[in-house]
């Protein structure tokens, strides 16, 4: 579905990402791990069209999406979920979940992809009315979450939607994801919370200072000796326990 | 004094119509137009030529005048302002204040040549006549302008608010990046922005030609007026701008009852830089300062 080719991105004279290929397959789960600064954020951003790469190709069934406009590539049903959420703070969570379907293809199922989307998350249909800055961080990340949902994605891409939530909200959003993929959609994911990502995904990824560094089955990583001390051994409390 | 603070809110007006139109640009694009000025002069003089070559009351020949205008702005923005907006940063700001100062020369220059620098009056047979309410005259044209920038502003308010162009500009204004991962396509929000900012100003140039004048000369005083309300209200308030710009006019009227009539165009500068000083996110601006 997704086929990313030796793609390389840089930051003025700073380069993120070397030589990164990728693919992802039609409904799969597929999780982007490393360290921060690995260039895992950069590479979402790549996608999505807000950044421009050096070199190499990105393909989306055939068609190359490396040349075109972000909000084209939402079109074409690529929705990020930014990091940090980035919502629409001074207006409403019904005009931010409006928004998110602005494009041609969504906009004639506005009405009836929003019932769904409320139905998923029925706490926002009680703070329909209310400013987005107003929400808790677990219900911003809903919204966001909710305003892509809006776009009928059909690669949904989540960077780090878990940062900065309470671990009971955390699992809920993973519950989320997991319906999401579910309903057939497909799903790359970038998470710091390693473990419950890699539970989660058919296949991961391990980014280390802009490279790939490492694939395999998520259960794959999560008996690999190296995977775990470098990304597992800091889990918090709750989850080593469970090992 | 009842009449002073009656005309510095009819002036007022006209201050909070050509200062939204520069917000517009100022707030979605981050652009700030110098030229801003020059495209409110360009209204004037349209609506001042086809009233004294064809007669039509200028009132009416708004309607003329405001696509003319956005016509002129979605130009300047393909031709000039497109390239600006793709700009991060700094960059941007210093970039815009560069080329529009440019513009502006080239545009006071177009219109001397295209007018001479004499100054002009839209003098429709009704100037001077009005109404006269518990002793305060009310004349037609300044009434008129007063409705028309009142309903201006209402429209403006309603498309914000209630259409989806309108709410694709505001979610632009906030963050354009997330607008551009909503589907939105925000070079052409800039565009309709841009020439949405310049059918204001041509409305603002309208209701000036009607009620001083206009010459080639007066768009700088235009902009400062506005960007002096901008300020005012908070550079990220668009409506905003409007009550904003009614304050400007009516400080001013006061001023020159209780200080003198000479000293109307410093007061605006004063309250300039108290603003800066004092509430840096003006009067209505809440968020970090854009």
């Amino acid at each position: 579905m997704l086929h990313i080719e030796k793609v390389a991105a840089a930051y003025g004279d700073v380069q993120a990402l070397w030589d990164v290929s990728l693919d992802v397959q039609v409904n799969e789960i597929v999780v982007l791990i490393g360290p921060n600064g690995a260039g895992k954020t950069t590479l979402m951003r790549t996608i999505a069209g807000l950044h421009r790469p050096r070199s190499g190709r990105i393909l989306f069934e055939g068609t190359a999406l490396h040349t075109v406009a972000a909000h084209q590539i939402v079109e074409r049903g690529i929705i990020l979920v930014p990091e940090g959420r980035r919502l629409f703070e001074g207006m409403t969570v019904l005009e931010n979940l409006q928004l998110g379907a602005y494009t041609r293809r969504a906009k004639q199922q506005r009405d009836k992809t929003l019932r769904h989307v409320l139905d998923i998350f029925p706490l926002l249909a009680e703070r329909r009315h209310d400013r987005a800055s107003s929400l808790s961080g677990g219900q911003q990340q809903m919204l966001a979450i909710g305003r892509a949902l809006m776009g009928l994605p059909r690669l949904l891409m989540l960077d780090e939607p878990s940062l900065g939530l309470a671990p009971l909200i955390v699992r809920h959003i993973f519950e989320i994801v997991k319906s999401i993929k579910e309903e057939g959609v497909t799903v790359l994911l970038v998470e710091q919370n390693a473990r419950r990502a890699l539970e989660l995904a058919h296949r991961a990824y391990i980014l280390e200072q802009g490279r790939i560094v490492g694939t395999g089955s998520g259960s794959d990583l999560l008996h690999n000796d190296e995977v775990r001390e470098a990304y597992l051994g800091y889990a918090p409390v709750t989850a080593r326990t469970l090992t | 004094m009842a009449q002073n603070i009656v005309y510095g809110l009819f002036v007022g007006g006209i201050y909070g119509i050509a200062a939204v139109g520069l917000a517009l640009a100022f707030g979605v694009m981050n652009v700030l137009n110098i030229a801003h000025g020059e495209l409110l002069m360009f209204g004037g003089y349209i609506s001042f030529w086809l009233f004294s070559l064809l007669g039509i009351d200028p009132f009416v020949s708004l309607i003329i005048c405001i696509p003319a205008l956005f016509l002129i702005g979605l130009l300047l923005d393909r031709l000039v302002y497109r390239h600006v907006a793709r700009l991060r940063g700094e960059a941007k700001i210093k970039n815009s204040l560069l080329i529009s100062f440019g513009l502006v020369l080239i545009l006071q220059n177009v219109a001397i040549r295209l007018f001479t620098a004499d100054e002009r009056t839209t003098q429709v047979s009704y100037i001077g006549q009005g109404i006269n309410l518990f002793g305060i005259a009310l004349p037609y044209t300044r009434l008129m302008g007063l409705v028309i920038a009142l309903v201006t502003i209402l429209a403006l308010h309603l498309f914000l608010q209630r259409t989806d162009s309108g709410k694709a500009i505001r979610a632009t204004a906030e963050d354009w990046e997330a607008a551009e991962l909503s589907g939105i396509n925000v070079p052409r929000v800039y565009m309709l922005t841009f020439a949405l900012g310049a059918a204001l100003a041509g409305i603002a140039g309208t209701l000036v030609s009607v009620t001083s004048s206009v010459a080639p000369s007066i768009g700088l005083d235009w902009t400062l007026k506005a960007l002096i309300v901008v300020v005012l209200a908070g550079t990220g308030s668009i409506i905003g701008a409007f009550p904003a710009g009614l304050l400007l006019g009516l400080v001013e009227a006061l001023s020159s009852i209780f200080i003198s009539a000479s000293y109307r165009e410093v007061v605006g500068l004063v309250i300039f830089l108290l603003v800066l000083l004092i509430r840096p996110q003006g009067l209505f601006g809440s968020r970090e300062a854009a």
